[in-house]
């Protein structure tokens, strides 16, 4: 028997957890208001227009719906695990051959239902959102770009008319900044 | 696994994460994730970024319609298969047996004591399994672009260091290398490039497009 959801996880994991565990429907709405608007804005990065986003944000829900027992807040908030599957799609999309799929782990590796790691898992995840809103805009763009836009370093370098070198020192630094704060919190 | 000393590089690893990566290096990274609880909890940082930059990205508003399109499919029997879901078998991890179709390698010698099984190629690069006897050297080649090599079963020495089991080689064009096989058990690498290989000698370049490697 799965124990109640600690009060002290996000709303975005109590609903998703109400989702896999109870098939609630009505917590998978609320999760539809907060991510498909989102998911939306993110498709149209790539220039979709706003149709055609919205058919990818609903698939992607569809999905989030279909596979939600395979859904883990021990191993992933529920916006990565989202970010997952939008990946995934994408790369089934233009590609006929299987996407390459790490092993999972073991069931007998893993806790049982631990509240304290789940709730440590999600402060991180907090102070990571705090970390990229420090960056400096020019570093979080290129970041931006380079996990949502579905850009290649080349890509973002053909885009913003950035040398490729430039680019990549960019990201690294990005990247070694938002490590370096979140030691700091810690 | 703590004895893996070389690891996925991070832009690599990112790309992965981001889902830009090649489909024969996405195959070297997911069999190296595999084998790899470090790159593991690396590769699942990556993601937590994804979800923190899906979290604050700007809304696009979306239409009545579009939810309730949603609701209606929810009791729907999805359309695909479930995947199959390839574990480890051997020496070979689930991304391998994934490639693999669940069956065990078929080699085909190239000569020396070595033998390859092509698992991909396109013009986007090429995965294969390499099989290096005891003692012997793969070719001396150098890279037009990238080769990954990662080893799963023994162990290889080249100019740039020795690998063993888990461990992952990157190397660019600026590389010419030999890599040999430690004695001892036969080494079995998994290995990528993103351009065909040119060796060194000539009659493995007169035949590098029938090998395919
Ligand atoms: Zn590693």
């Amino acid at each position: 028997m799965p124990k109640p959801p600690e009060p002290s996880f996000s709303d975005l994991t109590v609903l998703m957890l109400a989702v896999r565990d109870k098939r609630d429907r009505a917590a998978f709405g609320q999760l539809f208001d907060y991510f498909a608007p989102r998911l939306k804005g993110v498709a149209m990065r790539s220039g979709l227009g706003s149709g055609a986003a919205e058919d990818v944000a609903q698939e992607v829900l569809l999905t989030v719906w279909r596979k939600a027992e395979q859904f883990d807040p021990h191993r992933a908030q529920v916006s990565a695990w989202i970010f997952q599957i939008a990946r995934n799609r994408r790369i089934d999309l233009v590609r006929k051959e299987n996407r390459p799929v790490p092993e999972e782990i073991k069931i007998a590796d893993e806790v049982e239902d631990d509240a304290g790691q789940i709730v440590a898992m999600e402060q991180e995840a907090g102070q990571l959102k705090q970390a990229l809103d420090r960056l400096k805009p020019a570093q979080r763009d290129l970041i931006q770009k380079a996990y949502l836009g579905d850009l290649t370093h080349k890509e973002i370098s053909d885009q913003t008319g950035l040398a490729l070198g430039t680019v990549k020192s960019r990201i690294r630094l990005g990247l070694e900044r938002l490590r370096h704060d979140l030691k700091g919190l810690r | 696994m703590s004895q893996i000393h070389h690891h996925i590089p991070e832009p690599m690893l990112m790309a992965y994460a981001a889902g830009t990566l090649e489909h024969s290096f996405a195959l070297l990274v997911a069999a190296h994730v595999s084998m790899c609880d470090d790159c593991r909890s690396a590769l699942g940082a990556h993601e937590a970024v994804g979800g923190a930059l899906l979290e604050q990205h700007p809304e696009q508003a979306v239409s009545a319609r579009m939810k309730d399109a949603l609701f209606a499919q929810l009791d729907d029997a999805p359309k695909q298969e479930p995947e199959v879901t390839y574990g480890r078998s051997g020496v070979f991890p689930g991304p391998v047996m994934q490639a693999l179709k669940g069956q065990p390698p078929r080699w085909k010698s190239v000569g020396g004591g070595v033998r390859q099984t092509l698992l991909h190629a396109d013009a986007a690069g090429s995965v294969r399994l390499l099989y290096i006897a005891p003692g012997r050297a793969v070719p001396d080649h150098g890279h037009n672009g990238i080769e990954l090599t990662l080893v799963l079963q023994g162990a290889f020495r080249d100019e740039t260091g020795r690998f063993g089991v888990g461990d992952l080689e990157v190397a660019d064009d600026t590389v010419e290398h030999t890599p040999v096989a430690e004695l001892g058990a036969p080494c079995i690498c998994l290995a990528a490039t993103d351009a065909p290989l040119r060796f060194n000698s000539l009659i493995p370049r007169l035949l590098q497009p029938l090998l395919r490697i």
